[in-house]
Formats: structure tokens, C-alpha cells, sequence
């Protein structure tokens, strides 16, 4: 019941948000359906929910994980939106707000999904729901966005559908394509199958995630795209393709195919962070430097993944910092870029003196993205990192130490001056609305919690979401 | 020996994408995908003679999404544009026909080593490659935003003829999803093609590049 729900409420919310053509109405829907999926999957961590569809939905570890990722996320991204609709909304923003909520409706398929063809239809349907948001603004530079976006992603989901089938090939026994009956048979799985399946998975949804070299739509969309859909796209949507791979994984490592899945997977992270380095160092403009920064720690998702033991419990942690943090981030340049009209470091002029209160989120927002202490991501990297050292890879571990050296300096660099240059004449202070702050200051207070304390709830989820990797728990 | 009807729609799917591969034409290449769009619907009925309610719903659903819907919307797409032929594509058109070939040929070595479980027909496997192999090259190869659009379409012909093999082991619910998904996902293609024509006054893709580092 409450799985499905939490599939339908969005939908039957976007519908509704189309259908009303009062701006007060689309806000009430847009934080209205929010509340409420925030609330069922509160519910989900009190009370556990049984399976649904014959086991096609249910809330294993790391469904409950992204869902609720995601469903945290879209409710700082919607009071925002309220805000932001308020001040820039070209055609009356009610497709903005039906697509926001058919995202959130495909991301929860997503997760909940335990059947891998309907987990590559909700996959799919987020690229249908991004587009029209991508191109909110309807100009050349959005347009060449959306195109570049559409694309690839749709070209890359192709090749995942490819995999799916190629999976349902390999297997011989128990109901086709279910992921407890793929990991519980997964023995009599046909191997050479399973790996032509894992390789189209991994390129199809990596396109989706934004691995290096897949990247090339990334920068471009969250640089074109409204910082919110930004926030969402990074934070949310690249979780939600993370959890594409953690399921084929999940089956992969079942099947004792780890020697094959890891180097794969630690080649991908490798590139991701060189490649997040090269364009991040010198970049000033700060949401294609936020847009690199995503491709970094998809990097160090797969990295964690790849290298197995107490590496997966990492990667599950860092998955959540990571969807705080970029909504942290994408949301606190959203209100600088609106004030001040670029997205140029070097212009923003004095932010610090400017809008104080996103100025110093911002500078909250370096520490929580490079993994510094006492943030949460420090903890989660320092994970995947002992596991890299741990599992045997100490060159590995030494690459990616140098380069998340270099992407702290590209970052602290362009942010340090966006946040103190000093002006000649001082620009008047500017008064920043609780709606467009509120979002991030959560977010912000939520990644410095993960740092300091890790509740035993989510303790545990992660441990179990770790174990169906093969993984251990520190 | 008659070779069975699934085996020549088949063949006919693989001249379908030598077609497209050949003709400057926009529109001819959109009239292309349609009738590949359905074989792609009859293909289904052939392999299972046996009138269930999951292959004719597939083989109508498939008709009317691939065949006639999506063709007669991109068609429209190219009236509205000026550009109706693909002037200046990265490999020529002898040249991709060449690489078509070379495509099949290795589709065929590729299928003959993979062996796969219970497929209905030993083309099968051969031609679902080879059209996957087409739909990458027409989308890589070609400038106009229209021809990739085209190029996706026949990948996603290509992964629907692979998934064909498998056909008793995914329900018809998903197949119904992917259909509708692959139908919507053409359409907002389709607009965003009408909008890159309206802004840059051509279909021509090359000429998005105001982004980059």
C-alpha cells in the first residue's frame, strides 16, 4: 500500500498541478505532495513495509536509502521552487511544477523497483520528466542543453536496456529479471551472459551518472539548467542511476563476479576524478565547477563499489552526503546567481559582504564538498579510502589522495573569490527570503549531523545495504 | 527450401537500415524507419503463431507507436523545417554503406560466439546487433538533429528485435512501459528538433557548440 503510494501520490500530484492554473494552487500541490511522501517514507523506517506486486516493489536497504534521499531532497527543492517560481517563471511555471513532481514519482519507481525492466522504465521516465526543466528558459544556450542532455542520456539508457535483456538471457531459473530471485539463483546464472549484461548496465546507467568519459551532457545541463533542477539532477537524479548500478551489483557479486566487476568499476572512478580535476582547476564559473564536482564523487561512488569490503558501506554513506551536499550547494548558487545575475566567480563581487547568509553557505558548502572534517562526506571518502588500501590497491589510493587534493584547490579557489573579493565601492546589502535559504541551511545541518554522529538506524540500513554488496561494515 | 516468414522480415529489417544508410532524403529516411517499424510489429506474430493476447498487443501497440504515430510526427517535424536533406554528414554515404556491411558481418562473428539460450530463429540475434550497430552510426555520423533522432530509432528497433529473444521471460506490462517511454521520449525529441529549428534557422546539430570549456 505505502509503496505504491508513494509511486501514485506524485503522479496523481503532477496531474493536479497541471490542471490548476492558480500560481497558489501549483505551490500548495508542489509542497503538499512532498510533505506527504516525506511522511510515508518516515513511516517506511518505523515500520517496515512488506512487499507489494507480487515482490516487484519493495523497500530492500538501498531502496529505502535512495528514496529517502530523494524524498529529503525534493523538500528543500520545492519550498525553494515556491520561491523561485515567484521570481522567474517564463510560461506561468505549471509544467515546472508537474514535471518536479513526475521526477519524484519515477525516482521513487526507481527505488522501490525490484524487477529490472521496470526499474530501466522509471530510469527512462526521469530523463523524459528532467528535459522540459532543462530547457525552463527557453533560449539557445538551454536549447543546445536539453539537446546534448536528451541524447546521451537516451542513447546511454538504450544500451541499459540492451544489458536488461542480456541479463534475462542469462538466467535460468526463478521469475525473469526479479533481483531476489537473480541473487538467489545466481550460481546457474550463464557467466559470459552476465558480463556482456554488466558491461551495457554499467556504460548505459554510468551515462546516466555522469562517469567520465560518459560525461559530456553534464556540465553543460546543470550549467544551462535552473540551479534547482541542477541541485535535483546532481543530487537526486544521479543517485537514483548509482542504484541502477548497485542492482546489477548486487547480482554480479552474488555470482562470485567481482574479480571481472571491479577493475571496471575502479577504472571508471579513476578516470572520473582525473578528468574532475583537469576541469575543475581554472573553472570560474561555479554551477559547470559544481557540474565537475558531481562527476568526482560519482567517481568515488564507484570506486567504493569497486573495491568491495567495507568500500560499499562507504559508498551507500556517501551516496547521502552526497545528495545533501550538492543540494547544499546548487541551491545556495541558485539564490547567488539570481541576485547577481552571473554565474562568474570573478563577478559576483564580494559576496561574504554582499548576501551574508549565502555567502557563508557557501563557504559551509566547500568544506561539506571536498570532504573536510566535521562534515559527513569526510568519513565516507576516509571509508571508501582505507577499503582502497585495505582491498590491496595502495596506487589507487595514492591517485585518488593527489586528486582530491587538486579538486580542493580548483574548488577553494573559485569560491574563495566569488565569496571575498573585495569591491571599491561596496554593493548594497541584500535581504535573502527565509523560502529560498531555509532549503539549504537543512541540507547544510543534515550533512554536518552525517559528520558528527551516525544514527543507528541509518547505521544499520547501511550495514544491510553493504551486505547485499558482498561488502563488510566497519 | 522457403525460408520461414520471421526469417525474411528479418532480412527486410536489414534492408530497411541500408536504406537509411543511403539516402540523403530526410523524410525518406523517417518513411524507412516506418516500414521497419512494421516488420518490427509483425515480427512478434511470426515468431509465436499462436495468437495470444501478449503478441498481438505487442504487435498492434508496436504498429501504432513505431509505424505510424512517431514516422507521421517526424514527418511533420521535417515539413516544418527548410533543410530536407542531409548535406553534409561526418562519413559519407558510400562510405556508411560500407560500414553498414561491415556492421552485419560482424554482427553475424558477434551472435555466432554469444549463445544465447532459446532463441526462436538463428537470425535473430545477428540482425538485432546489426541494427543496433546502424542506429550508433547513423546517430554518430550524421549532423541534423532529425537524423539523430532517426539513428535513435533504430537503435532502439535493434535492442526491441534483441529483446524479442527473450520475449516469455519480460511481461507485457514492462513492454507496454518501454513502448510508451520510447514513444514520448521520440516526442520531446521531436519538439526540441522543431525549437532547434526555429532558434538556429537549420536541423543542424554541428552547429550547437556556444557550449563548452
Amino acid at each position: 500500500m505505502r509503496l505504491s503510494a508513494l509511486i501514485l501520490v506524485p503522479i496523481v500530484g503532477s496531474a493536479l498541478a497541471y490542471a490548476h492554473r492558480a500560481a497558489a494552487w501549483r505551490a500548495a500541490w508542489l509542497l503538499g505532495i512532498a510533505a506527504v511522501h516525506l511522511g510515508i517514507c518516515v513511516s517506511l523506517w518505523v515500520r517496515p513495509p512488506a512487499v507489494e506486486l507480487e515482490g516487484w516493489l519493495a523497500a530492500d536497504a538501498p531502496g529505502l536509502l535512495v528514496i529517502t534521499l530523494v524524498s529529503v531532497l525534493f523538500a528543500a527543492v520545492a519550498t525553494y521552487a515556491v520561491g523561485y517560481l515567484q521570481v522567474e517563471s517564463p510560461r506561468g511555471g505549471r509544467l515546472f511544477a508537474t514535471c518536479l513532481l513526475g521526477f519524484l514519482a519515477a525516482a521513487s519507481l526507481i527505488s522501490l523497483s525490484q524487477h529490472f525492466a521496470l526499474l530501466w522504465v522509471g530510469m527512462e521516465s526521469t530523463t523524459l520528466a528532467m528535459a522540459p526543466l532543462v530547457y525552463h528558459r527557453h533560449d539557445r544556450r538551454s536549447l543546445e542543453a536539453v539537446w546534448k542532455y536528451l541524447v546521451l542520456s537516451s542513447v546511454g539508457i538504450a544500451l541499459a536496456l540492451f544489458g536488461t535483456f542480456f541479463l534475462a538471457a542469462a538466467q535460468v531459473e526463478g521469475r525473469p529479471l526479479l533481483l531476489p530471485d537473480l541473487v538467489a539463483g545466481a550460481a546457474t546464472l550463464r557467466p559470459s551472459l552476465l558480463r556482456a549484461a554488466f558491461v551495457f548496465m554499467i556504460v548505459g546507467y554510468g551515462t546516466k551518472m555522469g562517469l567520465a568519459p560518459l560525461h559530456a551532457w553534464k556540465p553543460d545541463t546543470y550549467g544551462e539548467a535552473p540551479s534547482l533542477v541542477a541541485g535535483l539532477m546532481s543530487g537526486g537524479l544521479t543517485s537514483c542511476a548509482f542504484l541502477g548500478v548497485v542492482r546489477i551489483a548486487q547480482v554480479t557479486s552474488a555470482a562470485g563476479a567481482a574479480d571481472f566487476t571491479g577493475p571496471i568499476l575502479i577504472g571508471f572512478g579513476v578516470v572520473s576524478l582525473i578528468v574532475a580535476a583537469a576541469f575543475m582547476i581554472g573553472q570560474t564559473d561555479l554551477k559547470r565547477l559544481l557540474a565537475y564536482s558531481s562527476v568526482e564523487h560519482m567517481g568515488i561512488l564507484v570506486l567504493g563499489l569497486g573495491v568491495g569490503g567495507v568500500g560499499s558501506f562507504g559508498s551507500m554513506l556517501h551516496l547521502v552526503n552526497n545528495g545533501l551536499t550538492k543540494g547544499l550547494m546548487f541551491l545556495t548558487v541558485g539564490n547567488v546567481i539570481q541576485r547577481t545575475g552571473t554565474s562568474q566567480a570573478t563577478a559576483m563581487g564580494g559576496l561574504l559582504k554582499r548576501m551574508p547568509l549565502s555567502g557563508g553557505l557557501l563557504m559551509v558548502g566547500l568544506f561539506a564538498v571536498t570532504g573536510s572534517p566535521p562534515f559527513g562526506m569526510f568519513i565516507s571518502e576516509f571509508t571508501i579510502l582505507g577499503a582502497t588500501l585495505r582491498q590491496g590497491h595502495p596506487w589507487v589510493a595514492a591517485i585518488t589522495v593527489a586528486l582530491l587534493a587538486i579538486i580542493f584547490v580548483g574548488l577553494a579557489t573559485t569560491i574563495l573569490e566569488a565569496v571575498y573579493r573585495d569591491e571599491p565601492e561596496p554593493l548594497p546589502v541584500e535581504r535573502e527570503s527565509a523560502l529560498r535559504v531555509g532549503g539549504p541551511v537543512v541540507l547544510a545541518a543534515l550533512t554536518l549531523l552525517l559528520g558528527l554522529y551516525l544514527p543507528a538506524a541509518l547505521r544499520s540500513v547501511l550495514a544491510d545495504a553493504a551486505r547485499t554488496l558482498g561488502g563488510n561494515v566497519p | 527450401m522457403i525460408a520461414p516468414i520471421h526469417d525474411l522480415l528479418l532480412l527486410l529489417v536489414i534492408l530497411t537500415n541500408f536504406w537509411v544508410l543511403g539516402t540523403t532524403r530526410l523524410s525518406a529516411t523517417v518513411r524507412a524507419t516506418a516500414i521497419q517499424g512494421l516488420l518490427l510489429g509483425l515480427l512478434p506474430v511470426a515468431l509465436h503463431p499462436g495468437w495470444t493476447a501478449h503478441t498481438i498487443g505487442l504487435a498492434v501497440g508496436t504498429i501504432v507507436v513505431k509505424a505510424i504515430v512517431l514516422p507521421a510526427f517526424l514527418l511533420w517535424a521535417t515539413r516544418e523545417a527548410a533543410v530536407r536533406r542531409e548535406v553534409e554528414p561526418l562519413v559519407g554515404f558510400s562510405a556508411s554503406l560500407m560500414l553498414g556491411a561491415v556492421a552485419v558481418a560482424l554482427a553475424f562473428a558477434i551472435a555466432t560466439r554469444l549463445a544465447l539460450p532459446d532463441v526462436p530463429t538463428r537470425l535473430l540475434v545477428p540482425v538485432a546487433l546489426a541494427t543496433v550497430m546502424v542506429g550508433l552510426l547513423v546517430l554518430t555520423t550524421r549532423s541534423k538533429a532529425l537524423s539523430q533522432v532517426v539513428g535513435y530509432l533504430i537503435l532502439e528497433n535493434g535492442i526491441y528485435v534483441f529483446g524479442l529473444s527473450q520475449a516469455e521471460r519480460v511481461p507485457f506490462l514492462v513492454e507496454v512501459g518501454v513502448l510508451l517511454d520510447i514513444f514520448v521520449g521520440v516526442f520531446i525529441m521531436g519538439i526540441v528538433v522543431f525549437h532547434i529549428n526555429r532558434e538556429f534557422d537549420s536541423l543542424d546539430s554541428a552547429r550547437l557548440t556556444e557550449l563548452k570549456d
